[in-house]
């Protein structure tokens, strides 16, 4: 890559992002306008991947809504995104958590990621 | 009419956030600087144009006829030439620099440039041609041309009939980009959409010759 395209796209990333991974869950803050007004919409669910790397890295974000799986996906630099907020970490041994999809209820848990230097 | 324009050279693709926060896929091409090795006029030429002058070259390089160009327009030698033709020819001088702020963001462009070499392809890649059936019974001719004409009469195949062959590696013009935005510190244009050829190649871009009638380009 030209040093010019990864200067423009050095500027383009957020460094306010918090890091993440696979399994974690996340609650994302997104932008919404809805005409001439902008509102802030909470979406909740586990990160089913990363993809990507620079200021085009995506992650896609899993919840089940009323019975149906939603999937959103996000640039991780996306301006429409105001903040993210960690709700727990997950351990997995995967980093494409598709496999979730098939799971329902008890069985689409996701065991909590304890550090071993403990806190 | 007054056309700007300007030679750069295509340093890739990447995508930028837009003010909506949507992704728009942009061509970075490191536009100029150029200067002007030559104004022709309708006096003189019998036509209205500005010739540029982009690149480094070595001077040793240049060969006598045309280094008499940059000698009369008293610039240094540069690699690429490339004429212009704008009604406003006169409004420029010999050895002006002309840099990437000729354009604005959201101005129309057309863009010119050498395409990729794609080599030797079949009909379907290089002329859009749909093959022949996967199945039905169609044996080792699914991506052929079909019939190339009829039988006795003519008894010839038709000059000009489209088939197999070298294909890219021609100039190419795409016409009507948006100028996305504009960074006049490093001399960079932000084209939204595609620009012929590969990484590294020097391009033309110039104002756009027609504007679109409908839906964003």
């Amino acid at each position: 890559m030209h040093t010019a395209i990864a200067e423009i796209e050095q500027a383009q990333t957020r460094p306010d992002i918090p890091g993440f991974r696979p399994g974690d869950t996340l609650r994302v803050h997104v932008r919404v306008t809805e005409g001439n007004r902008s509102r802030i919409q909470v979406f909740q669910g586990v990160v089913i991947r990363r993809q990507g790397s620079g200021a085009r890295e995506t992650f896609t974000v899993r919840k089940v809504s009323y019975g149906v799986g939603v999937e959103r996906t996000f640039p991780v630099h996306s301006p429409s995104i105001d903040h993210i907020e960690p709700v727990t970490r997950g351990r997995v041994r995967r980093a494409k958590l598709y496999y979730l999809r098939e799971l329902r209820g008890k069985a689409a848990r996701i065991k909590e990621r304890r550090d071993h230097t403990g806190s | 009419m007054a056309i700007k324009g300007i030679l750069g050279t295509k340093l890739g693709m990447t995508q930028v956030f837009n003010d909506a926060g949507q992704i728009v896929p942009v061509t970075v091409v490191q536009a100029g600087p150029c200067v002007v090795t030559a104004v022709r006029t309708p006096d003189t030429d019998g036509y209205s144009a500005v010739q540029l002058g982009y690149g480094e070259i070595d001077p040793r390089k240049v060969t006598k006829p045309v280094s008499g160009v940059f000698r009369k327009a008293g610039v240094t030698p540069r690699r690429y030439l490339a004429e212009l033709r704008t009604d406003d020819a006169s409004e420029y001088t010999l050895g002006e620099e002309v840099t990437a702020e000729v354009f604005a963001s959201g101005q129309r462009v057309d863009v010119t440039g050498k395409s990729k070499g794609k080599g030797t392809a079949g009909v379907m890649k290089r002329h859009g041609f749909r093959g022949l059936g996967a199945a039905h019974g169609t044996q080792r001719k699914h991506r052929s041309p079909g019939s190339i004409g009829a039988c006795a009469t003519p008894a010839r195949v038709f000059k000009g009939l489209r088939m197999a062959g070298r294909m890219g590696g021609v100039r190419t013009t795409v016409q009507s980009l948006r100028v996305h935005s504009v960074d006049a510190e490093r001399g960079l244009l932000l084209i939204k959409g595609a620009v012929p050829g590969p990484s590294g190649r020097v391009v033309l871009v110039r104002t756009a010759a027609r504007t679109p009638t409908g839906g964003d380009a």
